[in-house]
């Protein structure tokens, strides 16, 4: 098995054709199936376990104290130990919760960021599949969660829960829109929807740098309606603590209260991987025209890298966002939304429209 | 249903989009065991009806069995973030009933004390603030720096918070050789640090749109309502004791009392701001000019208060705190009664939250700056 750290088409390629060389098809593909699947949820888990970690250890730099430093070297095992923890505890659920909506509502808002991972190219040859739509297939999952939370508030039989998951459907419903467009502004600007063909787009300039100034407005906006979309501080109203004790997931205890406190991680990876893929290049190195050996250098550095790179650097920033600001009221939230956002954001759409036009881009 | 019956007694149907929340007695936002039974529509607040007695600890009718010295070690208890004020007042009352005049060293220690403890429970105020707000990193710098305070208590007089301090005919114990250098380094780092208090919280847009025109209490509803302290002077209501009826060494220092007529969240939060400077100011005029001579005067071993009644207000961090004791001649009190700044405080939030949302409830009931054991004594 030829193994290429620049390039992992190759390794796929050599076990696709190894598998279908020894088994039947249908036990190949399963096989693949099953392959695919355990990768994603190992890594999904690590890295849901290693954001949880980043986070406190941001938090505390923010905070200005040490953050987790007692269970293993610089506190590296306490997130393992809490999930630990978290599985091991009892599930208590209120009595006159709803048996089946409050158990199933879990595992539907992590299984609509487990369907949006999906999607995302992490490097050459590693994206499990990229179709023609891709974009607006996200789009559609990611806004399924929604559904899960809702469900959430409503089973509960809390009232704070409630409160929590209507704000958090209104919050959600609003900020799709805003997710969506400055996404759509980036597809009129590539002219496709898939993402490898996005990321392709990016050879020579980042879409930021190439669609310079509606470029910039869309990532921006991006970055705002992401971290709204997330429930993240300071649009974490779904869960303010202050006001409705942790919202949706009050109620909830254990291993799926962690289910919640996951996909929670997970949404704020995939929304930090797709901006990094849409605006700033994916897995793309950083290149710049005619500077040749400049690129050069760049390419030497794996793809791989670069996507992780970039997207560590967009969740520091939607971190940062969290540890600094206060918390906006429900009715802040969506005139931001809906009197400010939407409408720079169909302008946004019209200015990339005539820029695309005019060819007025590097 | 508990709230339900009460909502009926009262002769008050719900409406059907209406309901009812029980926010507490164990809730994040009531910093203690509040209970507000908040009735709402969506998230518009409609009524907010507090429930107190949560930790009532029957600290008035205990100060009837026990001497006055012993009282001060109580009132430590009630409004804990201005310990050191609340040991002032019972022990003016004491000497004002005894007519025993304390010796310029004591008024000075105890001045500063109390600016201190100002200072400290400001900090924490601004901390928790900002965490109802949503901005969880305040709360680490507004401890950060009161750390520094409570080091300085702690040399002082063994005790970060229930400081006891302060007792009948002067101080417990006399400063540390220290006092002084340490309170000159603390105002020095304090006014580096207090800027960024502003720059993280105050000048925050999101800050500012939240707290701007948000529960408004008019200067009448305030005088009313008797709010005082930071919360009554952001209403214009000039009620400061400091001022008003000076004790301790405050008739010697020059400073302002801090006015705002805006009556709203944002100038509660800057008022209390403001009075931090103030309080830096006041440190700054008496630490350098601390007189020498005695901590104390010598009080009898069994003090006896003569028959009749006493009363003696101070400022605490919260507003007006008053002793009110009712002797009759022998070595405990007939009765006490405290007036605390908390529990006339809380009562103009219905006022002030009717027809905002919950996130407001929370942001308005933190600028009252309750203390709830203040409050249920």
């Amino acid at each position: 098995m030829a193994f290429n750290i620049y390039d992992f088409t190759t390794l796929t390629h050599s076990i696709h054709v190894g598998l279908a060389e020894s088994f039947s098809p249908v036990v190949a593909t399963t096989i693949e199936w099953i392959i695919v699947g355990v990768t994603y949820l190992l890594f999904v888990a690590l890295f849901g376990l290693f954001l949880v970690y980043a986070e406190r250890k941001v938090c505390a730099a923010f905070q200005q104290r040490l953050g987790p430093m007692r269970v293993g070297p610089w506190g590296l095992l306490q997130t393992i130990a809490d999930f630990i923890k978290l599985l091991m505890k009892e599930l208590i659920m209120p009595r006159k919760a709803d048996w089946f909506l409050y158990n199933i509502a879990p595992f539907i808002v992590i299984i609509a960021s487990f369907m949006a991972i999906a999607i995302l190219p992490f490097a050459p040859g590693l994206q499990s599949f990229d179709f023609d739509i891709g974009i607006f297939y996200l789009t559609a999952v990611s806004s399924v969660g929604v559904i899960g939370i809702l469900i959430a508030g409503w089973s509960s039989n809390n009232k704070y829960s409630l409160i929590g998951a209507m704000r958090s459907g209104a919050q959600i419903l609003s900020y799709e829109l805003s997710v969506s467009l400055s996404l759509l502004t980036m597809v009129v600007f590539a002219g496709s929807m898939q993402f490898s063909t996005i990321v392709e787009g990016q050879r020579d300039a980042w879409y930021i740098f190439s669609g310079h100034i509606p470029a910039m407005i869309a990532f921006i906006i991006f970055l705002i309606a992401g971290t709204a979309e997330t429930n993240r501080g300071p649009f974490d109203l779904a869960e303010a603590e202050s006001e409705l004790v942790a919202g949706f997931h009050t109620e909830y205890s254990g291993v799926k209260f962690a289910m919640f406190f996951l996909a929670e991680y997970i949404n704020l990876f995939i929304i930090s991987a797709v901006a990094a893929t849409v605006f700033l290049g994916g897995w793309m190195p950083l290149h710049f025209g005619n500077l040749e050996s400049f690129n050069h250098v760049m390419d030497f550095i794996p793809p791989v890298v670069w996507f992780f790179g970039k997207v560590l650097f967009v969740i520091f920033i939607i971190m940062w966002f969290k540890w600094t600001f206060p918390r906006l009221r429900v009715d802040q939230i969506l005139t931001l939304e809906w009197k400010y956002l939407l409408p720079i954001n169909l302008v946004n759409i019209l200015l990339m429209a005539l820029v695309v036009l005019t060819k007025f881009h590097f | 249903m508990s709230e339900i019956r009460e909502v009926i007694i009262n002769n008050d149907r719900l409406a059907t989009d209406e309901y009812l929340v029980n926010m507490g007695p164990q809730h994040p936002s009531t910093h203690g065991v509040l209970r507000l039974l908040v009735r709402l529509e969506g998230e518009k607040v409609l009524n907010v009806q507090p429930h107190t007695g949560y930790i009532h600890s029957g600290i008035e009718k205990m100060c009837e069995a026990i001497s006055y010295p012993q009282i001060i070690h109580l009132t430590d208890r009630m409004d804990y973030l201005s310990a050191h004020m609340n040991n002032e007042a019972v022990a003016l009352c004491v000497e004002k009933a005894l007519q025993v005049e304390v010796p310029d060293r004591v008024k000075y220690i105890r001045t500063i004390m109390d600016e201190l403890s100002r200072l400290a429970s400001h900090q924490l105020w601004w901390c928790v603030f900002g965490m109802d707000m949503g901005a969880l990193t305040t709360f680490f710098y507004g401890l950060r720096d009161r750390e520094k305070i409570l080091d300085i208590f702690e040399e002082t007089c063994g005790a970060r918070m229930t400081v006891s301090y302060s007792t009948p005919g002067g101080l417990m114990f006399d400063i540390h050789p220290n006092f002084q250098k340490r309170v000159k380094e603390f105002i020095t780092y304090f006014r580096t640090k207090l800027p960024e208090y502003d720059k993280l919280l105050s000048g925050n847009v999101i800050l500012r749109e939240r707290a701007e025109g948000i529960g408004h209490l008019s200067l009448k509803d305030a005088i009313d309502f008797g709010v005082t302290g930071p919360s009554g002077r952001a209403s214009g209501f000039s009620c400061d004791m400091r001022k008003h009826h000076p004790y301790s060494a405050y008739p010697f220092v020059k400073f302002n009392e801090i006015l705002d007529h805006r009556c709203d969240t944002l100038a509660r939060y800057e008022v209390r701001i403001l009075e931090m400077y103030e309080s830096l100011s006041i440190i700054e005029q008496l630490i350098d000019n601390i007189p020498e001579g005695d901590y104390a005067v010598k009080m009898k071993g069994v003090i006896k208060l003569p028959e009749g009644e006493f009363y003696q207000r101070v400022e605490s961090a919260r507003g007006e705190f008053g002793v009110y004791i009712v002797s009759d001649g022998k070595k405990n009190p007939y009765r006490v009664k405290f007036r605390s700044p908390g529990f006339s405080n809380m009562f103009a939030l219905n006022k002030m939250a009717k027809g905002h949302k919950i996130a407001d409830l929370v942001a308005i009931m933190s600028t009252l700056d309750l203390i709830i054991p203040d409050i249920d004594r």
